[in-house]
């Protein structure tokens, strides 16, 4: 029996890293539910290569999953972990620099066998287990390998497929470490192997063989609890930012009254949207994976011009091939969400990182002027937020909306306290009324309060019109060259979005008062980063707050005013300076960039150190 | 409909002013629809024309119906959306030689093996029009035009092979200046289920005019038409005199003086394999030993479900129990609740 001691912890970080066939990703997932169902607040973020199975036991194929989980408010996956579990010598190579010092290694050993560390690129002489380098940590040695090969020995599986269970074994571990049930992962395993009983039994057997090692073995000298965290009451899950996007659409499709089509192209990190979306037929989604990103735009025109919530997905090298129809939607003033999960660019850039670098793109990225609306998600859980709002401007405006959103939320996951749908804002839709043969004719941009037009459905009798992407005259909607028409039509364009920020809610302050020393102004995925840094500096006593933009373009209308109460405003982005520029051009202050660009999200030391310097 | 009256080629027409060359070939295809259309029996608001860009895809500006003049190569693409959503909807592509072929050419074979049930009207001037006679992809090679000063090196697309390699349902061929072939063409093609494909030969005065004339032209065109008709043999020349036989899968010309007509081939619209032999009749008519260029319809499959329908019978099933539970969905399988 081990004689490990109990201590309590307010949050931990762990990180699983393996191989991409390890099954690093399923261990992390399942150990996040495990923690979420205990009630500790968490935050994950998966990394993992582009290449499905990229070389085994390479650096290039190492695959990793990090999950921060608390007993306080987490709202990041964590800056460095506190444990770090390797299945391979490149596991470590890759990893190590982001375990704080004095961190628990749990290594196995039969990945840093001569042959794993031949793949890595590791010399013989300098076997990390062995050579004392990893002196400054808790080095757990374990051959997870051969106990789970005893374990099975009378299993009657091939070796291929026992050595598939060793996640288990560590899983189970990590559940002994950490005082946690394996009820949900016992549900999970039998649930998942309904049919291949031998493999569902081996599975649950090295699950138990790894709790029992920690309990059996005399190596660890603690286990630790981390209380659950006090969070607001009410009924929670988990969620990852994709599937939260995919729910606000279709919940806005229910809200709305109106069909959901969502027309897209598979690309990483947007095509869990496509997933998730295909799944719900039975709410009245209708998902098109076209051929090419132009025909999935162009398909969702034609659905939105048929009377449908109308959407499109894609990351930024699909945006960029839909360019020209965004315009073509942009005079149609027709309903369109248009979904970028960012990724890193330039081109195919770095498909499976993350970066803020398509706001430009949203912005400008078009021929001619064409603004549109932007709303950009800042968490998991807000992509539900923000793809339900993108839906209700699109349609209550008839205007095409941008939703941003980027790899890191995601593929991120942070629980939930999830809305009842009858709390949703609503959403009013109406479409143009049949015409009799007496009626004057139908006027196809006459427009309302809000400068949009009537929503004219084919197959109503009266309505015939055309529309399309030639310049027309106000009202009619005829095609019209004349000069001062046009230049009305581009500023009455304009004028459309802008009048959005009369239905949006005004900008908040995260943390800290409206005036003050320093402003933090951030947008989109880097929310979890900048809110620790700020409590952080905060709590040192400096006089720095932290605003968040989700609406983007337009502005809340007194963004200005707050950004006049701070002597100092600074736009920390993971790009070359996007927003930045915009914040500047429109408001006309000396903003300050903070950029960084390695396919990363921003570490909250790395915000803390950055603004001090500033402020020194 | 409540209207008890029926409608006439006039209820068709926009108000707009119709804005091509004198002479244009577009002209007569908008009188040959503006004549069909109050044939169908359907009210006016079911009908969406929905075009590219080019001269042609103007159209829809001179229809009074439901339209959308959209981007260059892509109402393809937009009317799948459209028809996919809307089913019930009588849905027309308006299209030309480099909006199908060119720029939208990839799209256009994806809606074919789809199969939704829209018609599309390809006008083909074997020209680029509205950019000012640069040569397109269906302009033969050598031609001379603002762009190729010396001769376009291209091969071009048979368009009509293309389509068939798509695996299309409905294909066929007709010509600006025969309005009653015309006629019949674009009914067949409504009429069918499924994407029809009718290419239609349009003469561009300005810049190519006569591209088609052998086919038009009184001296000329019964020795270079082949009318193809279901279940009739496949006849042609200035008196009727010649016809087509099959060697093998070789097509020969033979001699009606030498040949009983019941000895030649048949048209059979349902066989693809003959229909390709048929597509390829697409020598240079100007070489003494050509065959003749075949009009009317290629290639029917009634048998393929369209895309419409395969779509929206999931989506059917998947309704059939009504709508889902929204609060069940956002709430998910695992759950747990903090006091
Ligand atoms: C994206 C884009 N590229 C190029 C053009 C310019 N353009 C307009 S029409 C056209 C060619 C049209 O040729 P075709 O489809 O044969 O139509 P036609 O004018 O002959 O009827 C081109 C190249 C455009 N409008 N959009
Ligand atoms: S340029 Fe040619 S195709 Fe275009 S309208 Fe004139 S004649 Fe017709
Ligand atoms: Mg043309």
């Amino acid at each position: 029996m081990s004689s490990s001691v109990d201590k309590e912890l307010e949050s931990v970080v762990i990180r699983f890293a393996g191989d991409s066939g390890d099954g690093m990703q399923l261990t992390g997932t399942q150990f996040t539910n495990a923690a979420a169902l205990f009630g500790n607040d968490l935050a994950t973020f998966p990394d993992f290569p582009a290449e499905i199975r990229a070389p085994i036991g390479t650096l290039a194929g190492v695959s990793g999953f990090q999950i921060h989980f608390g007993s306080t408010k987490i709202n990041t996956p964590g800056d460095m972990s506190d444990v770090l579990v390797v299945m391979n010598v490149a596991a470590l190579k890759a990893n190590l620099k982001g375990l704080v010092k004095g961190g628990v290694i749990i290594a196995n050993s039969d990945g840093f066998d001569s042959k794993n560390m031949r793949l890595a690129n590791v010399p013989e002489d300098q076997n990390p287990l062995t050579d004392g380098s990893l002196a400054e940590y808790d080095l757990k040695v374990i051959d997870v390998t051969k106990i789970t090969r005893a374990a099975l020995a009378d299993s009657g599986l091939g070796t291929k497929e026992i050595d598939r269970c060793k996640n288990m074994f560590v899983l189970g571990l990590i559940y002994w470490m950490y005082h946690r049930s394996m009820d949900s992962s016992i549900e999970f395993i039998k649930s998942k192997f309904k049919k291949n009983e031998a493999v569902m039994t081996a599975n649950l057997k090295v699950l138990q063989a790894g709790w029992s090692y920690g309990e059996t073995t005399e190596m660890f000298a603690n286990r630790y609890t981390v209380a659950p965290a006090k969070m607001n009451a009410g009924v929670y899950r988990s969620i990852m930012g994709n599937q939260a996007a995919a729910l606000g659409l279709v919940s806005a499709s229910v809200k709305s009254g109106m069909p959901l089509f969502y027309g897209t192209y598979p690309i990483t990190p947007a095509s869990d949207i496509l997933h998730e979306l295909s799944r719900h037929k039975n709410f009245n989604i209708k998902t098109f994976q076209a051929e090419d990103e132009i025909a999935a735009i162009c398909s969702s025109i034609g659905a939105s011009f048929g009377g449908n919530l109308a959407i499109t997905g894609s990351s930024g090298p699909g945006i960029a091939l839909k360019g020209e129809a965004i315009g073509l939607a942009t005079m149609l003033e027709l309903p369109l969400v248009i979904v970028n999960v960012q990724r890193a660019g330039p081109s195919t850039g770095l498909p499976t990182k993350t970066e803020q670098a398509d706001l430009m793109q949203a912005y400008f990225g078009r021929n001619g002027e064409c603004p549109v609306v932007i709303l950009a998600a800042q968490s998991p859980v807000d992509c539900f937020n923000m793809a339900y709002e993108a839906c209700r401007i699109a349609l209550e405006h008839m205007i095409p909306v941008f939703f941003l959103s980027d790899g890191y939320i995601a593929n991120g996951s942070e629980p939930w306290l999830f809305p009842q749908t009858k709390d949703l804002q609503d959403i009013k839709v109406e479409f143009a009324p049949e015409r009799g043969n007496n009626d004057d004719k139908f006027m196809p941009y006459l427009r309302d309060e809000k400068l949009s037009r009537p929503w004219a459905l084919p197959g109503t009798k009266g309505l015939e019109h055309r529309i399309g992407g030639l310049e027309k005259q106000n009202v009619t909607g005829n095609i019209s060259y004349d000069p001062n028409n046009h230049e009305q039509m581009v500023l009455l364009r304009q004028e459309k979005v802008d009048r959005v920020a009369d239905y949006i809610p005004l900008q908040t302050m995260d943390n800290g008062p409206e005036t003050g020393d320093l402003l933090i102004l951030g947008w989109g995925g880097t929310y979890g980063a900048l809110k620790t840094a700020t409590a952080i500096l905060r709590g040192e006593g400096l006089n720095v707050s932290h605003a968040h933009l989700r609406y983007i373009n337009p502005f809340p209308k007194n963004l200005g005013e707050i950004l006049k109460g701070f002597k100092t405003v600074v736009v920390p982005e993971l790009n070359n300076g996007q927003l930045v520029k915009i914040i500047r051009d429109k408001y006309f202050i000396d903003a300050i960039p903070y950029n960084k660009i390695q396919g990363l999200p921003f570490m909250s030391t790395e915000v803390v150190n950055k603004i001090k310097e500033i402020l020194a | 409909m409540e209207t008890t009256e029926k409608l006439t080629s006039k209820d068709f027409a926009s108000d707009q002013e119709v804005r091509w060359c004198p002479g244009c070939g577009d002209y007569s295809i908008l009188k040959q629809v503006q004549t069909v259309l109050p044939d169908l029996g359907r009210p006016k608001e079911e009908f969406v024309f929905i075009s590219g860009i080019g001269c042609s895809s103007r159209f829809p500006y001179y229809m009074d119906t439901f339209g959308m003049h959209s981007i260059h190569g892509r109402a393809t693409a937009i009317a799948t959306g459209l028809k996919a959503t809307r089913p019930e909807l009588s849905v027309w592509i308006i299209t030309g030689d480099g909006d199908s072929m060119s720029i939208g050419g990839n799209h256009f074979i994806h809606m074919l093996r789809r199969n939704p049930d829209v018609n599309v009207l390809l006008f083909n001037n074997q020209i680029y029009g509205l950019t000012k006679g640069q040569y397109s992809p269906t302009s033969e090679q050598g031609k001379v035009t603002k762009s190729s000063p010396i001769g376009s090196v291209d091969y071009p697309f048979n368009p009509i092979a293309l389509a068939l390699g798509a695996d299309a349902t409905f294909v066929a061929r007709t010509l600006d200046r025969d309005p009653k072939h015309q006629q019949a063409v674009i009914k067949r093609g409504y009429e069918h289920k499924g994407t029809s494909m009718v290419e239609i030969y349009q003469n561009c005065n300005v810049f190519n005019d006569g591209a088609f004339e052998v086919y038009t032209e009184k001296g000329s065109k019964k020795e270079n038409i082949l009318l193809m008709e279901n279940g009739k043999p496949l006849i042609f020349g200035a008196n009727d005199d010649k016809g087509i036989m099959l060697d093998g899968f070789k097509p020969i010309i033979v001699n009606l003086a030498d040949v009983s007509a019941n000895d030649l081939w048949i048209h059979d619209e349902t066989d693809l394999v003959k229909a390709t032999i048929l597509s390829r009749f697409y020598d240079d008519p100007t070489h003494p030993d050509h065959k003749p260029r075949p009009f009317g319809v290629f290639y029917v499959n009634s048998n393929k479900n369209t895309f419409d329908e395969l779509f929206n019978n999931q989506m059917d099933a998947a309704m059939a129990k009504g709508l889902g539970d929204l609060d069940k969905l956002i709430a998910g399988n695992e759950t747990w609740v903090v006091n």
